[in-house]
């Protein structure tokens, strides 16, 4: 191929931003400023350089993190220097929220407007942004269906911040909260909590950077001994040392004794199901993984949470991340793995840096790298950090987007453990499955099988957030009610009057007040046709609009579809509009039309789409209407 | 590094070696097909109808416009009959409720938010499934946008895109290697476009043609075409196909010329064809109009649009 790229070219920051990921230009070939003499009689590139097309996505976020956007000129520089075809490369950029290719200020304030800060005030935070500052920001992109020439929105003043608004932004425990993002030499990322409308216009004046909230205490609770948060606020989480005092690094060497297949003999014991959602026995999947004839293997750990009203990996990402490393570690050794990936959400900038700072602190103690322990054992993680789609927290497109790709879900079978990452058999583990590791190697499978019932053994995280007392994440053994778990919150806040919770996130469903004895496990909440999905319960009061609610939720899938499908890409618009047009009464054949209307869209969603999130876009609004009645006729 | 749907299509030649044969059932039939085969292969061995939009037996199966969807037993959904390969014992139902519902709404999806005025066959398809477009309402949204015109060759109307995905497929990795077009943006905003909406003479682009001759929908087309669709004088009855070798250069690609009222309308070439797969370049594609300069009813006798051929290729 010939790549043809334009006249535009990088300004010196631009460059060195780039280069700073990449690593310099070996040659005018890849995009350096001078040809050489040498350069006339010696070729570099071709597949060398198009195999590192998996940096496509760091070296964008290095421009959007330097710069505020990727102007033409830094694109071109980054399609030169990873021979990306030009048109490949927008596809992606254009793709990943958090990714700007229209000029924008340095300093961007993202507002969560999602539904566990909506009924904290998000509403009245963006209408005092609206009114005494300046209109959001446009999402979207440059040449979509309402086409807006190039540098349209570039009249925006440089030294005042921007805003937008967001899709939940995994801080509902500090709701309504934000997120500050200021470009520069070194990139300033906040996670802002209990954000206010004159807090965001100090934030968006210039004022002194605010401490990230995440680097204070955070709520945790439980019941019975906590298996998986009982380092959080107590222990470090950016020292080794203090790790390994807690007892940190014994599963690895227990495991090393064990040998991979003691490993995967103790979890599969354990009856360890996935905790991202699928509950798929994590035992098999390792077991899928080991015996493959293949032996480039790779380890991704799923940290892309994205579920709206889920923060519970962000608790164990930013307050245990050695745990997660160490876990990461048995796992590559029971399965074969040579190479890991921590693949975090952008949102999450503390879990990123603490997560790094935890892999750089292994490797320097020789817990990683070519001799692991000492052992034979080789194997080495890398981080990388989402751009604000919530598709890539499903595990295909979590690859496509590691391959520096558009984070398009691929169709399954082929599966993962056979053709995952790079084509190679793949292990991807949510942060919460993998933190279940450490306990069951040290304890015995056994031992972790006591807890919970027969089917759903161990212990579970759940967030809650919303109209609770005391919001934050809590570890209960599977089987608990959740009249227990809303009772370990602090009980409803609020006016004091539940009115109903969203359990499982934005593709789970709603449960009534009335359902408080509803046990969480995953045959109860199956029978009872629901899902326990990623352990989210959103309480909501009842002076809460729930139409209100739904519309976010139809809006957010309607945002966050790939487009990719047809039934996804058109079905989540076509329910937003029905969902409008009963709470506008401009309904086709009455609300009982639209209802059966609804039911069909969501049946297609369900039965054709590629992946989770067309199969799941329905299952809230469905609950809405048949748990809920919130549309009688 | 390649990725599992990165598999060589089977095109026209046979197999040399003789494969393992897999038996599965389709709607009660049962067939045997060779191992790797997809079960659409399966059914049109059957002589069974599957729809399809974004499958062309040129290009890798992309399964996105999910029309072809099947029931297979035991499967938690629908799956792409384009895509899935066979397994022995596999039991497929082509014509279930549940897949008439999927293919009903994603066909009244489509054409509730895309112009398929100009898409063959897509009438029937609608009929066949009963879709009744109108039911979303006269607010739905849509992918209403003004057509690009911007070279003299051919045009793009994406108010007529169901992002097929083919135009990338075959601009890119499958046939020409250009990559001048990729699918940006996302979700009901996802669109084909050049790097920063580029016009296409700024853009990689060879004018080889090979996405209009892919594209189900008539979203791309030539500009003759265009044209005298425009002038309401474009008419497929009257237009005869007559298949002949390209003269441009060596390798000899067999061209099919439409002619109407005498005048050559369009150049293709046939999908079956061992030597184009039905690719061709811009002189191929487009390098015809020579063919009637001085012609009475064609004007003015050079046309600046035809291109030369090549003094040394």
């Amino acid at each position: 191929m010939d790549i043809k790229i334009s006249d535009a070219t990088p300004s010196p920051d631009e460059r060195d931003a780039v280069d700073r990921r990449l690593g310099p230009p070996r040659a005018s070939w890849d995009g350096a400023e001078l040809r050489t003499a040498r350069d006339m009689h010696v070729g570099f590139g071709g597949k060398e350089q198009r195999d590192r097309r998996h940096l496509l996505l760091p070296a964008l976020q290095a421009l959007q993190e330097r710069i505020g956007w990727i102007s033409e000129g830094g694109f071109n520089y980054v399609c030169e220097r990873l021979s990306v075809p030009p048109a490949e490369a927008w596809g992606v950029a254009t793709f990943y929220m958090m990714l700007s290719t229209q000029p924008r200020p340095r300093r961007v304030l993202h507002v969560c407007d999602d539904i566990a800060c909506k009924v904290k005030g998000a509403k009245e935070v963006c209408r005092g942004l609206r009114t005494h500052h300046s209109p959001p920001l446009p999402h979207g992109v440059v040449g979509g269906h309402s086409e807006e020439p190039r540098g349209a929105h570039a009249t925006l003043n440089e030294h005042h911040g921007a805003w937008t608004t967001s899709p939940c932004l995994g801080l509902c425990d500090v709701a309504p909260a934000g997120l500050l993002i200021e470009a520069g030499p070194v990139v300033v990322e906040r996670s802002i909590g209990e954000l206010s409308s004159e807090y965001a216009m100090g934030l968006l004046g210039g004022g002194a950077e605010p401490d990230d909230v995440l680097t204070q205490a955070t709520t945790i609770g439980g019941i019975g001994a906590l298996r998986l948060l009982k380092r959080i606020g107590k222990v470090d989480p950016t020292s080794l040392d203090d790790y390994k005092a807690s007892g940190g690094y014994k599963a690895l060497e227990k495991a090393f004794q064990l040998g991979p297949e003691g490993v995967i003999r103790e979890v599969t014991e354990a009856k360890l199901l996935g905790r991202g959602g699928a509950a798929f026995p994590t035992g098999r999947k390792w077991e899928a993984v080991r015996t493959q004839p293949e032996k480039t293997r790779y380890i991704i750990c799923n940290a892309d949470e994205s579920e709206p009203g889920t923060f519970k990996d962000r608790i164990l990402l930013t307050g245990d991340p050695f745990a997660l490393v160490e876990a990461m570690t048995i796992a590559a050794f029971a399965a074969g793995c040579s190479r890991g990936y921590f693949y975090i959400r952008g949102e999450y900038p503390l879990a990123a840096k603490r997560v790094q700072h935890a892999i750089d602190m292994a490797r320097a103690a020789g817990l990683l790298g070519p001799t692991v322990m000492g052992t034979s054992f080789a194997f080495e993680i890398e981080v990388r950090r989402g751009a604000g789609a919530y598709i890539c927290g499903e595990e295909t497109a979590i690859f496509e987007s590691i391959e520096g790709k558009r984070g398009e879900p691929r169709n399954k079978p082929p599966f993962p453990v056979q053709h995952g990452l790079f084509n190679k058999p793949t292990i991807m583990n949510n942060v919460e499955t993998l933190a279940n590791v450490l306990p069951i190697i040290i304890d015995g499978g056994a031992a972790a099988a006591r807890i919970g019932t027969e089917q759903s053994a161990g212990t579970r995280l759940f967030c809650l957030s919303g109209h609770v007392a005391k919001p934050g994440v809590y570890e209960v053994p599977m089987g608990t009610t959740l009249g227990e778990l809303m009772t370990l919150a602090g009980g409803v806040s609020g006016n004091g009057t539940l009115q109903c919770a969203l359990l499982g996130g934005a593709a789970g469903s709603f449960v009534r007040a009335d359902e408080m004895g509803l046990i969480l496990t995953h045959e109860d909440t199956r029978a009872a046709g629901v899902s326990l999905g990623s352990g989210v319960v959103v309480a909501f009061d009842s002076s809460v609009d729930m139409k209100d609610i739904l519309h976010r939720i139809a809006k957010f899938f309607r945002d966050e579809s790939c487009g990719q499908c047809v039934p996804c890409r058109v079905g989540t618009v076509r329910q937003e509009e029905a969902l409008h047009r009963i709470a506008t009464k401009k309904t086709i054949g009455g609300v009982k039309g639209e209802l059966a209307l609804l039911e069909e869209i969501g049946l297609a969603m369900k039965d054709g789409s590629i992946c989770g999130l067309g199969q799941t876009a329905y299952a809230a609004v469905e609950s809405a209407i048949k748990r809920l009645n919130l549309y009688p006729v | 590094m390649t990725s599992p749907h990165l598999q060589l299509v089977q095109l026209s030649r046979p197999a040399t070696t003789p494969k393992v044969m897999v038996e599965l059932s389709v709607d009660g039939h049962s067939v045997k097909v060779p191992e790797g085969s997809t079960i659409l292969n399966a059914c049109q061995q059957l002589g069974i109808e599957v729809p399809t939009l974004c499958w062309l037996e040129t290009l890798k199966p992309v399964n996105v416009c999910r029309v072809c969807v099947v029931e297979v037993e035991g499967a938690r959904v629908l799956v792409p009959s384009c895509s899935r390969t066979v397994e022995p014992g596999m039991k497929v139902k082509t014509r279930s409720d549940r897949v008439n519902l999927t293919r009903r709404l994603v066909l009244e999806m489509l054409a509730s938010s895309v112009d398929l005025s100009t898409a063959p066959g897509m009438a029937e398809m609608l009929a066949e499934y009963d879709a009744k477009p109108e039911r979303f309402g006269p607010d739905a949204e849509t992918v209403a946008q003004p057509v690009k015109v911007d070279n003299d060759l051919y045009i793009r109307d994406y108010a007529k895109c169901v992002l097929c995905y083919k135009c990338v497929e075959a601009c890119g990795e499958d046939h020409q290697n250009t990559f001048a077009i990729a699918v940006a943006g996302r979700g009901f905003h996802a669109h084909i476009s050049t790097e920063f909406v580029v016009e296409l003479p700024e853009s990689a682009c060879v004018y080889c043609g090979n996405c209009i001759a892919v594209c189900p929908t008539g979203a791309l087309m030539s500009k003759r075409e265009w044209e005298l669709r425009q002038a309401g004088t474009w008419n497929e009855s009257k237009q005869t196909a007559t298949d002949t070798v390209c003269p441009f250069c060596g390798v000899g690609c067999t061209l099919t010329l439409h002619v109407q009222d005498g005048e050559i309308v369009k150049a293709t070439s046939p999908l079956d064809n061992d030597i184009t797969v039905g690719n061709l370049c811009i002189k191929g594609r487009f390098g015809w109009r020579h063919v009637q300069n001085g012609h009475a009813s064609r004007g003015p006798s050079a046309d600046p649009t035809a291109p030369r051929a090549p003094a040394n290729h």
